[in-house]
């Protein structure tokens, strides 16, 4: 089970990937896909290793990052 | 599970117009973040610049008065004198309060005025397409110094927290950045020093934000950081110039 969990706003993300190099155990990365905007956006691809740290939402500029932890 | 982090409360629902990765974002962010901490949102009033900052004012819910270019310590300074109780802040890039700006400012400093300044230095005109500015560094290349800025030419990066520092009207001054979570907590603390301070009449605080433009630098935003840990943050030291 996840310790934490990360909801990313996709259609306010801008793809910078900041958040990509905070995440301190490497679980986001960019979509294959784009949105409303065109940008790729930043996504969970491991879900399951999140430790709710919030790190990534700290440094997203955007404010598109919602973390939970248990 | 429990909710740890969330956008600010008082940051609209406005997606902000700010280059992807822009420092911009991050620092307005946690401006939002410390006037509601501090339960201060209906007593504050920030005054925005010229510059890619100009709209502040849409994205943090609060009072704001937009001032002509570089002149918003000035604005601050009236706006605190007639509103003593309010918390009064500015927001300004380089080019505003370090270029055009500059007699505003150190007055501002000199006065001792109770407001808080909050200064994002990413050493370029960001708005207008990456024009060299007086904090751009040696060397650094811009669209009006293709060949990197010349000492001979164009003289040396201009390090206003250093020079305000020495003003007795100044309380606090410190260099901060915002590119890694560590780094965004630290700045967090600075911003509402600054607005304490302020709150309690003892001087102006400077807090400066070292900052990247990364479309005006022309790199990618993750690029754009790791380019001002190495070139930026040698020049522009972090840490309290003055507490
Ligand atoms: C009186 C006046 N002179 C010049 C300009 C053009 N101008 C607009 S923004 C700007 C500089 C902005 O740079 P900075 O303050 O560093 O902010 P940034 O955009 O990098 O955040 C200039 C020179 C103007 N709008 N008004
Ligand atoms: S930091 Fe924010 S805007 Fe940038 S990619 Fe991550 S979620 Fe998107
Ligand atoms: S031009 Fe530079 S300062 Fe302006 S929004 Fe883009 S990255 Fe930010």
């Amino acid at each position: 089970m996840a310790k934490g969990r990360v909801e990313i706003d996709r259609e306010r993300c801008k793809g910078c990937e900041v958040c990509i190099g905070a995440c301190p155990v490497s679980i986001l990365a960019l979509s294959s896909s784009v949105n409303g905007k065109g940008y790729a956006y930043a996504e969970a691809v491991l879900p399951e290793k999140c430790t709710g740290c919030a790190n990534c939402a700290l440094v997203c500029p955007d404010g598109c990052i919602e973390v939970w932890r248990d | 599970m429990e909710k740890v982090y969330s956008k600010p409360r008082l940051l609209t629902d406005a997606v902000m117009h700010y280059c992807p990765g822009c420092s911009h974002g991050t620092i307005h962010k946690i401006v939002a973040e410390v006037i509601a901490e501090l339960g201060i949102e209906s007593s504050t009033i920030g005054v925005s610049p010229v510059g890619c900052s100009v709209f502040a004012y849409k994205y943090i819910d609060i009072d704001w008065i937009q001032a002509a270019h570089g002149r918003a310590c000035a604005v601050a300074s009236a706006v605190k004198r007639l509103e003593p109780e309010k918390m009064v802040f500015t927001y300004q890039g380089d080019g505003d309060l370090s270029a055009i700006g500059t007699g505003e400012t150190i007055h501002a400093c000199n006065r001792g005025e109770n407001i808080a300044v909050i200064y994002v230095n990413n050493a370029i005109y960001g708005m207008t397409g990456g024009q060299m500015a007086p904090t751009t560094l040696v060397g650094m290349k811009t669209s009006t110094s293709p060949g990197g800025r010349e000492v001979n030419i164009h003289g040396y990066p201009f390090k206003v927290a250093d020079m305000v520092a020495q003003l007795e009207g100044v309380c606090y001054v410190t260099r901060q950045s915002v590119h890694t979570p560590a780094s965004v907590r630290k700045a967090k603390k600075a911003i509402r020093l600054a607005f304490e301070n302020a709150l309690a009449g003892k001087g102006l605080s400077f807090v400066e934000v070292v900052s990247s433009c990364n479309s005006g630098w022309k790199m990618s935003p993750v690029g754009a950081n790791e380019w001002m840990e190495q070139n930026m943050f040698p020049f522009y030291k972090l840490g309290d110039i003055k507490v």
